[in-house]
């Protein structure tokens, strides 16, 4: 197609007449105006016209030459195209001007051989372009198509490489791919997918997507599914378990992507799936390694505890859950005495034991540290239940249990706790099985005790006491109210027993029965007791003063623990010294139990105490089991016969001889030891009167006075 | 094959035969519609050829050609090749069959080559093998946009496309640019109707007015005559100034690099 022949037609070569050769160049330029513009030729105007100018010197020459030859009119049509001259507009315009104005031009007009001549190299001229022009436009055309044929070769070339990549891509990747149609249809897996799933590329071929359910997905996972194939999500992520071929099991990481068409239409499905099984397993060995006792292989207190959360999250109003807290009777002699190991191994076995005694849906056995056990009953349907679970449980551990050439016999206690989920928390039916536990172990081991809100609301109630105890004896809540033990011959007060209250600041008035035994454990019954003598002997100092000889004793209780106090006669000496009170003014009670069953050392004392001149009581005399023989050689002055006595007497005739005969026995006995009787809960001027009569010294009782403060004996002393 | 190129649609306007049917019928029913576009397009072709002679007089012997199309009569080469056979041309074009067919007939000549290319990405077309082997990057080129710009709307950037180019050049360096537009009011006769023939056939068209087409040449200092229709860049002679020149629909301009 390169046009730089053009310059080769030089006007030289013809050797015409100067006259042929004007009117030549005037036809030239009459050709150049005709011929512009109807094609594109790569050339300015003046080198068009240099050129046309060429090609009618050579047609004149051939009008002139002889022999006529047709050639050059053939040639010259072929250049007019090789110029570029391929609008047919030009060859039209060409032969018209050629017959119209070249044989004018060239003063040849009437000549008729010329114009047979000129008509020739005409219809040759036309040949000439013609054929140029149509092996022009063939070589373009072919020239085209050729490219046309190129650019596809390459394009599918290149296709081809992309799809070889992509296609390597697929086969080669270490993550399973899938392709699958939309009806689920599996279209195409990888090797990974294949290897993962045991699976050859036909057989998955003849499933379905969904043949790969499994029954521990997520139920998201398949909404998420059908949520993709209707096209209203491009790609989701879920952790997946799959059915292998051989049985196994694959736990995976699925990323399932959504392919459209043109259209937007939702067209293929393709799964990329990592095969994370040895992750998923490392992760739940060590979820259970976290959760699990790793002596007995049970739960242990933080999977337990978890358990129990769960259990009352169930915010049903019916939910009810049981727990027994289990504690071996007596480990800590097995562990000390065997040692670690063979503690070890018994702690294994009863966690054995535990397991298939109880185990079974709703039930949970942890241990929860040393040889504490728990054992949790979800959707217990009532006490009844629970309470067969702990009664298995003792017999589970009654046989004996051989550990390294031991028999060992072992044994538990249980606590128990059963109730609806609402209105609790995990944490107090917890804190519940506890301190039922220490109630089965209190009340003698190897049983269970059922949890009871009223014992723990007492047991409370006495824990807060003795615990508020010590700071209420500094703050002087507590006081002393006295009583009148009145001669029942002349009705005069010859003593007063001093009574310890509590002036509680949450409780309100507490009488001794709520708080004395309580200090008796607590020990606080020696600076409590001390406290009341202190108080009754300065009281007992001011009646003195105010009514000397008439002036009555102070009989003070004297509890259990302080009379085996060592420093009892000292502090008695001590106290009687600073309020000035002599001895004689003052009388200690003590329960026959307390003097019975005393060692001598106590015995001692009193003794001291009696050869100072401190009047020594019996109290409640006639409940415990005295011995009567004994009696003579103990330093006690005065028994005071137990108000229990003084039913039989509330009648003015006699209602019950018995207990009557029984007053009457005892004042004989004591009189005949030289002790003085006192009877206690006179409530009837009857009970008096057959008392007196009976020969009994004093009586004390609501018939003479309610105890009270000193200023209520005061008045009687007075005789209000 | 099915669709019409632009390559092929301009190349059959030429009077060359490097097309198919469906090329030859949208460039039928264009010209149908605006008959003078013959005549537009040949003149914007001879613009091509006078711009390429007047860089090779300057001494410029590097030519980008940018959308070139298919390399047919009158091509960047051979216009140059006449003033000094040495000069190297790399032609881009995006369409894989011009490129496929300037490959072909290129393949004889050691400096002249054809770039497969979106000439909007510009790091392709400057990075591109052919460049790298062909030209001297420290030596001027000129860079020929003709009839390109009207096929890339504003949305397309093709200002910054403009701009990157002209970074990359060294100094002394040309654009020769020509498009079609016109001024408001000046819309020739049967335009709109042939243009939305071509939009539909071929591709879509951009027409700028003068201030427009100026903007091209920001960081440019243009030659005489400046920025003008393309009949009067520097015609051959007074003939062939027609009346119609000064309505041309189309500017035409180069300019250099400082």
């Amino acid at each position: 197609m390169t046009d730089r022949t053009f310059h080769s037609v030089s006007p030289s070569a013809t050797g015409l007449d100067p006259a042929v050769l004007a009117g030549a160049e005037s036809f030239a330029r009459s050709w150049a105006t005709a011929v512009i513009g109807s094609s594109y030729v790569p050339m300015t105007r003046a080198e068009v016209a240099d050129h046309l100018r060429a090609l009618t010197e050579l047609l004149v020459g051939a009008l002139y030459t002889n022999p006529f030859r047709t050639a050059p009119g053939y040639d010259i049509g072929t250049r007019l195209v090789e110029a570029h001259f391929t609008s047919t507009d030009t060859l039209g315009r060409t032969v018209q001007l050629l017959g119209d104005d070249l044989l004018t031009a060239l003063g040849l007009a009437g000549d008729e051989r010329m114009r047979s001549r000129l008509a020739a190299l005409q219809g040759a001229l036309a040949a000439g372009y013609s054929r140029a022009l149509r092996e022009r436009t063939l070589a373009e055309q072919e020239a085209i198509r050729a490219a046309v044929l190129d650019a596809r070769d390459q394009a599918e070339t290149a296709l081809r490489a992309s799809e070889a990549r992509f296609r390597a891509m697929f086969t080669e990747a270490a993550i399973g791919i899938g392709i699958a149609a939309i009806d689920g249809t599996i279209l195409d897996v990888n090797q990974s997918l294949q290897d993962m799933l045991g699976y050859t590329v036909e057989e998955m071929r003849a499933r379905n997507v969904r043949d790969l359910m499994h029954p521990e997905d997520a139920a998201s996972v398949w909404r998420l599914y059908d949520q993709l194939i209707r096209g209203e999500c491009d790609h989701y992520r879920a952790e997946k378990r799959f059915n292998r071929a051989d049985g196994e099991q694959v736990w995976t990481h699925l990323t399932l992507s959504l392919v459209r068409d043109d259209h937007g239409e939702p067209q293929y499905q393709v799964a990329m799936i990592e095969d994370v099984t040895d992750r998923h397993l490392l992760q739940n060995r060590l979820r259970f390694q976290a959760l699990h006792d790793p002596l007995t292989g049970l739960p242990n207190r933080a999977l337990f505890l978890e358990r129990l959360g769960k259990a009352f999250n169930v915010r049903s109003p019916r939910a009810r859950v049981g727990l027994c807290y289990l504690d071996l009777d007596g480990f800590k002699v097995i562990n000390d005495s065997l040692g670690h190991d063979i503690g070890d191994q018994l702690l294994i076995e009863v966690g054995r034991r535990l397991d298939s005694s109880v185990a079974g849906e709703g039930r949970l056995v942890a241990r929860m540290g040393g040889d504490e056990f728990v054992i949790l009953v979800e959707g217990s349907a009532g006490t009844q239940d629970i309470v067969e679970v702990a009664d298995r449980v003792l017999r589970t551990l009654e046989g004996p249990v051989r550990i390294g050439g031991h028999e060992l016999s072992i044994s538990a206690s249980i606590g128990i706790v059963e109730r609806a989920v609402a209105g609790t928390t995990a944490a107090e039916q917890m804190r519940d099985a506890d301190i039922t536990l220490y109630w089965a172990k209190a009340d003698g081991k190897s049983r269970w005790a059922l949890y009871d809100p009223e014992r723990n609301a007492r047991e409370v109630a006495r824990f807060t006491l003795s615990a508020t105890m010590p700071a209420a004896l500094e703050r002087d809540e507590f006081y002393v109210d006295y009583q009148p033990l009145v001669r029942l011959e002349d009705s005069t007060v010859v003593g007063v027993e001093a009574l310890v209250r509590w002036q509680h600041p949450e409780f309100g008035r507490l009488a001794p029965d709520r708080f004395i035994e309580l200090a008796e454990e607590t020990g606080l019954i020696v600076p409590l007791g001390r406290w009341v003598l202190r108080k009754a002997c300065e009281q007992a100092r001011r009646w003195l003063v105010e009514f000397g000889d008439s002036a009555p004793f102070v009989s003070v209780n004297l509890a259990v623990r302080q009379s085996r106090d060592p420093e009892l006669v000292r502090d008695v000496r001590r106290i009687l010294d600073e309020c000035e009170l002599p001895p004689t003014h003052l009388q200690l009670e003590l329960t026959e139990s307390a003097i019975m069953g005393t060692a001598d050392e106590p015995l001692e004392a009193l003794r001291s105490l009696s050869d100072m001149g401190v009047r020594i009581a019996i109290d409640d005399f006639g409940t415990g089991y005295s011995n009567l023989a004994y009696l003579r050689h103990l330093p006690v002055h005065e028994l005071k016969v137990a108000g229990s006595f003084m039913e039989g007497l509330r009648a003015a005739d006699g209602a019950d001889p018995v207990d009557a005969q029984i007053v009457a026995t005892l004042v004989q006995l004591a009189h005949a030891l030289d002790l003085t009787v006192t009877a206690e809960g006179v409530e009837t001027p009857a009970q008096a009167e057959r008392l007196r009569r009976i020969g009994c010294d004093a009586g004390q009782g609501w018939f003479f006075a309610r105890p009270g403060p000193p200023e209520d004996i005061d008045r009687l002393l007075h005789g209000d | 094959m099915e669709r019409a190129s632009v390559a092929r649609v301009y190349d059959y306007w030429l009077g060359g035969a490097h097309n198919f049917a469906a090329d030859r019928a949208a460039a039928r029913q264009a010209l149908e519609a605006m008959p003078e576009l013959k005549s537009v397009i040949l003149t914007n072709r001879a613009f091509l050829r006078r711009a390429v002679r007047y860089l090779a007089s300057v001494g410029i012997r590097q030519f980008l050609d940018l959308g070139s199309g298919i390399p047919t009569v009158g091509n960047v080469h051979e216009v140059a090749g006449q003033v000094d056979p040495t000069t190297r041309v790399v032609y881009v074009d995006i369409d894989p069959v011009a490129v496929a067919h300037g490959r072909a007939i290129l393949a004889e000549d050691p400096n002249v080559t054809m770039v497969r290319a979106d000439v909007r990405d510009t790091a392709s077309v400057l990075e591109s093998a052919e460049i790298r082997k062909l030209f001297d990057p420290t030596e001027p080129v000129a860079v020929l946009m003709i009839a390109l710009l009207h096929f890339m709307p504003d949305e397309t950037d093709p200002y910054g496309m403009v701009a990157t180019y002209r970074d990359s050049m060294p100094s002394g360096s040309y654009l020769a640019v020509s498009h079609a537009g016109f001024e408001s009011g000046e819309e020739p006769f049967g335009w709109r109707r042939a243009r939305d023939l071509y939009e539909r056939q071929v591709t879509p068209m951009t027409n700028r007015t003068g201030a427009e087409f100026a903007r091209f040449f920001e960081g440019f200092d243009l030659v005489e005559p400046g920025q003008v229709r393309i009949p009067l860049w520097r015609p051959d002679s007074p003939d062939d100034v027609e009346e119609t020149a000064a309505r041309y629909p189309g500017f035409g301009a180069v300019g250099r690099k400082p």
